[in-house]
C-alpha cells in the first residue's frame, strides 16, 4: 500500500493585482531612438549595396522563370542577395561571419557589407559556437530504426520478433545491455520483461470446457478465450475489452500487463492483433513507435501541433549548463532539445526555468508592490497605505513613521497631518535605505518588462506579417515587383520573429548575469541588435505605397541581414562564455536571486 | 450502463448475497451505479476500535475495466477512519483504485478486503499530509487526482 500526497492540489493564486506598471521605461521612446539612429546612417551604407544588388538583378530577369542553367546561377546569386528564406531559417550551414570578430559601439558605418558577394558555398564553414548538430527523423525513419534494431537482436540472439521488440523496450532500446544481459542470465531477463521461459507456441483463442471469466463471471459453453504465457485465461470478450481500454483511453503500449492481479506478464504485438480490431492495432503500433523515441535520451518528439516527427541530437542532460541545444524541426518549429520550450538562446534551461517561474509568481504582484507599496523603515514590512493620513504605525514592528518622508513621526513635532519637511536626516536616511530594498525590485522589473516587451513585439510583428502577405501581393500590382521580388518582405519577418525571440531572452539572461567585464560586452551586443531590431520593425511596418520605393527594399534587406548577423554575433559570443565558464573560469556566474 | 459492467455486478451482487467476510457488509446497492458497504476493523487497533465506517461504491459502464471510485463517506454513526493515505473528506488514496494498481479481476469484496487490512496495519493515527489544504480546495473527482505514490511502508 501506498502513502500518498496529493501533487498540484492547488493552482498558485492568481495574482489579484493587475495595474499597469509605473516602472518601465516607455517602449515607444526606445522604439523612435533606436530607429532614427539606423535611419540617419542609412544613406551612407544603402548606396554601394544598392549598386551591387542592381547588378545581380540586371543578371537575372525580373521573373525568373527560364530554365537554362545560365539564369539559374545568377538567380542563385541574387537569391542570396536577398538573403533568402533558406538562409533564414538553416542556420546549421550558416556560416560564420567573414569579418573579424571585434566589437563596436552602435555606429552603422562600421557595419560590414551584409551577404553581397560572399560566396554561399565558400570552404571557410566555421561551425559557430552555439550550433549543436541534430537529426529530425519522419514517422517512417523512426518505424526503420526499430525495426532495424529488432531483426538485428532477432538474428543474434535468436529470438523471434515480436519477443525481441519486447525486450528491446524493457532495456530502453539499448541493445548492447540487452545483449549482454540475456548472455548472462537468460531466465531472470526473460522473467523480467514479462516474457517468462519462452515456449514457442503461437498465441491461440480456445474455448476451455467448465470456463468461468473471472472478469465478467461468464461461464456460457464454447465461450472463446485467451490466455498469454501466464496461464491467465479470460474470455476474449473482456481480454478485447481491457486491451481497448489500456490503448484507447490510457494510451498504453509497451508495457500493458497480463488483467491478472500482479501478473507482470507484458502483452505482445502478435497476441494484441489476434484480440483487438485492426483500428486499434493501428493505435497501438503508433503508440509503441512513440514510445521508442520516449525511451531514448537522445529522440524527442519535435513539440509543434500536428507535427509527428521527432528529433535526434547528442546534447546530454548534464552539459545544459553550457549549452542551448537549439534545433529546427523540418516542419519550422525552433526548439529547445533540452526542455522542448521554444527556442530560448542564449539563456540556459535552467536559467529560463528560474526565470519562468519567477515571472509566473512574481511579475504582476512585483508591478504592483512597485506602484503602491512602501517598505517601513525599521523592519522593512512591505506596506500598503490604503487611505487615511501620513501617520503610520508599522503593524509589526510598532514603528512610527511619515508616509510621505518616511522620517520619524516624532520629528514631525506639530506639523501633523501634512508632511512639508524635507532633508531632515531621518527622513533620508530611511529613503536610502528603502530605496536599496527597492533596487533589488527594480531590477528585477527593468529585465522583466523587456523581456515582456519582446515577446509582445514579436506578436504584433507576426501580425503584421499576416497582413504582409496581403501587403506583398499589393505591392506586387502596385509597383510591378514579381513575386520573387518581394520576398524580403517574408525574409524580414522572419528574421524579426527570430531576432525578438532571441533578445527576450537576453534579458531574462541579463538578469542572472554577474557584472563584469563580458556582462559589457554582452549588454553592448544586445544593445546593437536591439537597436537594428528596431529600426528593421519600423521599416516593416511602413505602408505599401512607401514600400514601392526600391531604395527602401534595399535598406530593409540590409538591414535584414544585417540583423541576422548581429543575432549570431550575440549567440556565438555567449555561448563561447558559457562553454568556458562552465568548464574552467568564473566567467558567467549566475548569483542566486 | 452497458450490460457489461452490469452482467459483472449482477453476478458480484449475488454472491455478495450469498455470504461476506466478516467486518463487511452490504448496505444498498439499488442500482448499478453506486452501492454502499460497511466495513469495521477486525482486530483491537486502538485507532479503529468500536467504530464502523462507511464505502461509497461508483460504478462506470467500463467497470471492471476501469477501477470503481471508492470514497469513505461520512454520518453521524459513521467518521471517516484516520489514516496517513485517506484525506478528511473520505477521498482514499490507494494504488489499486488508479487505472495503474487496478486489474479487472478486482471486485467491490477484494476493495473492502484491502481496504480492511489497510486499516488493520496502520498504526499512525494521522492524516495525509496537506489534509486541510486539499480539502478545502480539492474539486476534482478522486479518478482525476494525480496521486503521488512516494511511501510504500505504510
Amino acid at each position: 500500500m501506498f502513502i500518498c500526497t496529493a501533487t498540484k492540489l492547488h493552482p498558485s493564486l492568481p495574482s489579484p493585482f493587475h495595474l499597469p506598471n509605473t516602472a518601465a521605461i516607455p517602449p515607444t521612446t526606445r522604439k523612435r531612438k533606436a530607429a532614427e539612429a539606423s535611419i540617419s546612417s542609412q544613406p551612407t551604407e544603402a548606396l554601394p549595396n544598392k549598386r551591387v544588388a542592381s547588378a545581380a538583378k540586371s543578371k537575372a530577369p525580373p521573373t525568373p522563370v527560364t530554365t537554362t542553367s545560365n539564369t539559374m546561377d545568377s538567380e542563385e546569386d541574387f537569391m542570396s542577395a536577398m538573403s533568402s528564406d533558406a538562409d533564414m531559417q538553416d542556420f546549421s550551414g550558416e556560416e560564420a561571419p567573414s569579418y573579424p570578430f571585434t566589437y563596436f559601439d552602435d555606429d552603422f558605418d562600421d557595419e560590414p557589407d551584409p551577404d553581397f558577394g560572399v560566396l554561399k558555398d565558400s570552404g571557410s564553414k566555421k561551425k559557430v559556437a552555439y550550433d549543436v548538430s541534430f537529426q529530425v527523423y519522419e514517422p517512417a525513419d523512426i518505424q526503420r530504426q526499430q525495426d532495424d534494431m529488432v531483426n538485428e537482436v532477432n538474428m543474434i540472439l535468436d529470438i523471434n520478433k515480436e519477443d525481441a521488440a519486447i525486450l528491446l523496450r524493457h532495456f530502453r532500446w539499448n541493445k548492447e545491455k540487452l545483449i549482454e544481459d540475456l548472455m548472462d542470465r537468460r531466465a531472470k531477463v526473460l522473467e523480467a520483461a514479462g516474457l517468462g521461459t519462452d515456449v514457442n507456441t503461437a498465441p491461440k483463442l480456445e474455448p476451455v470446457p467448465g470456463f468461468v471469466c473471472d472478469i465478467c463471471c461468464e461461464d456460457e459453453e464454447g465461450l472463446e478465450t485467451f490466455a498469454m504465457k501466464c496461464g491467465h485465461r479470460y474470455c476474449v470478450h473482456c481480454y478485447r475489452h481491457y486491451l481497448t481500454q489500456k490503448v484507447r483511453e490510457e494510451g498504453e503500449a509497451a508495457r500493458i500487463q497480463c488483467p491478472a492481479e500482479g501478473c507482470g506478464r507484458i502483452i505482445d504485438t502478435k497476441s494484441l492483433d489476434l484480440l483487438v480490431t485492426p483500428d486499434l492495432a493501428d493505435r497501438y503500433r503508433e503508440l509503441l513507435n512513440r514510445t521508442y523515441v520516449e525511451d531514448k535520451d537522445t529522440l524527442k518528439w519535435c513539440p509543434a501541433p500536428d507535427c509527428q516527427n521527432a528529433v535526434e541530437c547528442g546534447v546530454k542532460k548534464k552539459d545544459l549548463d553550457k549549452v542551448v541545444p537549439t534545433v529546427a524541426c523540418l516542419c519550422g518549429h525552433r526548439f529547445c532539445f533540452g526542455c522542448i520550450l521554444n527556442d530560448h538562446q542564449p539563456a540556459p534551461c535552467e536559467l529560463v526555468k528560474k526565470w519562468l517561474k519567477k515571472c509566473a509568481d512574481d511579475s504582476e504582484t512585483a508591478n504592483w508592490i512597485s506602484a503602491n507599496t512602501k517598505e517601513c523603515p525599521r523592519c522593512n514590512s512591505t506596506i500598503e497605505k490604503n487611505g487615511g493620513c501620513n501617520h503610520m504605525t508599522c503593524r509589526k514592528c510598532k514603528h512610527e513613521f511619515c508616509w510621505m518622508c518616511m522620517g520619524l513621526w516624532s520629528e514631525h513635532g506639530t506639523s501633523w497631518y501634512n508632511c512639508n519637511r524635507f532633508e531632515e536626516k531621518s527622513g533620508t536616511d530611511a529613503r536610502d535605505a528603502q530605496a536599496k530594498s527597492r533596487m533589488s525590485l527594480e531590477r528585477y522589473l527593468h529585465y522583466y518588462n523587456r523581456y515582456a516587451n519582446h515577446e509582445q513585439s514579436a506578436k504584433l510583428d507576426k501580425d503584421i506579417y499576416q497582413k504582409t502577405e496581403r501587403k506583398m501581393v499589393e505591392l506586387q500590382r502596385e509597383s510591378g515587383m514579381s513575386w520573387i521580388e518581394v520576398q524580403y518582405l517574408n525574409a524580414a519577418s522572419q528574421t524579426l520573429q527570430m531576432c525578438r525571440q532571441t533578445l527576450k531572452w537576453t534579458y531574462a539572461f541579463a538578469f542572472y548575469l554577474a557584472r563584469n567585464n563580458l556582462t559589457e560586452i554582452f549588454e553592448d551586443n544586445q544593445k546593437d541588435l536591439e537597436m537594428a531590431v528596431e529600426a528593421l520593425s519600423e521599416m516593416f511596418e511602413k505602408p505599401v505605397q512607401e514600400l514601392c520605393d526600391r531604395k527602401l527594399k534595399v535598406v530593409i534587406m540590409d538591414k535584414t541581414s544585417y540583423c541576422n548577423k548581429r543575432r549570431i554575433i550575440l549567440l556565438d559570443d555567449t555561448a563561447e562564455n558559457l562553454a568556458n565558464g562552465a568548464t574552467g573560469g568564473t566567467i558567467y556566474d549566475y548569483f542566486a536571486w | 450502463m452497458t450490460s457489461f459492467a452490469s452482467k459483472r455486478l449482477a453476478k458480484e451482487l449475488s454472491k455478495l448475497k450469498n455470504g461476506l467476510p466478516p467486518g463487511i457488509d452490504l448496505i444498498s446497492a439499488d442500482n448499478f451505479e453506486e452501492w454502499l458497504m460497511d466495513i469495521r476493523v477486525l482486530d483491537d487497533n486502538p485507532i479503529y476500535r468500536g467504530e464502523v465506517y462507511r464505502l461509497k461504491f461508483r460504478f462506470s459502464p467500463q467497470y471492471p475495466i476501469e477501477p470503481p471510485e471508492v470514497t469513505f463517506i461520512k454520518q453521524s454513526d459513521r467518521p471517516i477512519p484516520t489514516h496517513p493515505h485517506i484525506y478528511s473528506n473520505g477521498i482514499i488514496c490507494l494504488d489499486l483504485l488508479g487505472s495503474q494498481g487496478w486489474s479487472p479481476v478486482q471486485n467491490v469484496e477484494t476493495v473492502c478486503m484491502s481496504l480492511q487490512s489497510m486499516l488493520t496495519g496502520n498504526s499512525k493515527n494521522e492524516r495525509p499530509p496537506g489534509d486541510e489544504e486539499f480539502v478545502r480546495s480539492n474539486r476534482k473527482r478522486p479518478r482525476d487526482i494525480d496521486f503521488y505514490y512516494d511511501d510504500n511502508t505504510v
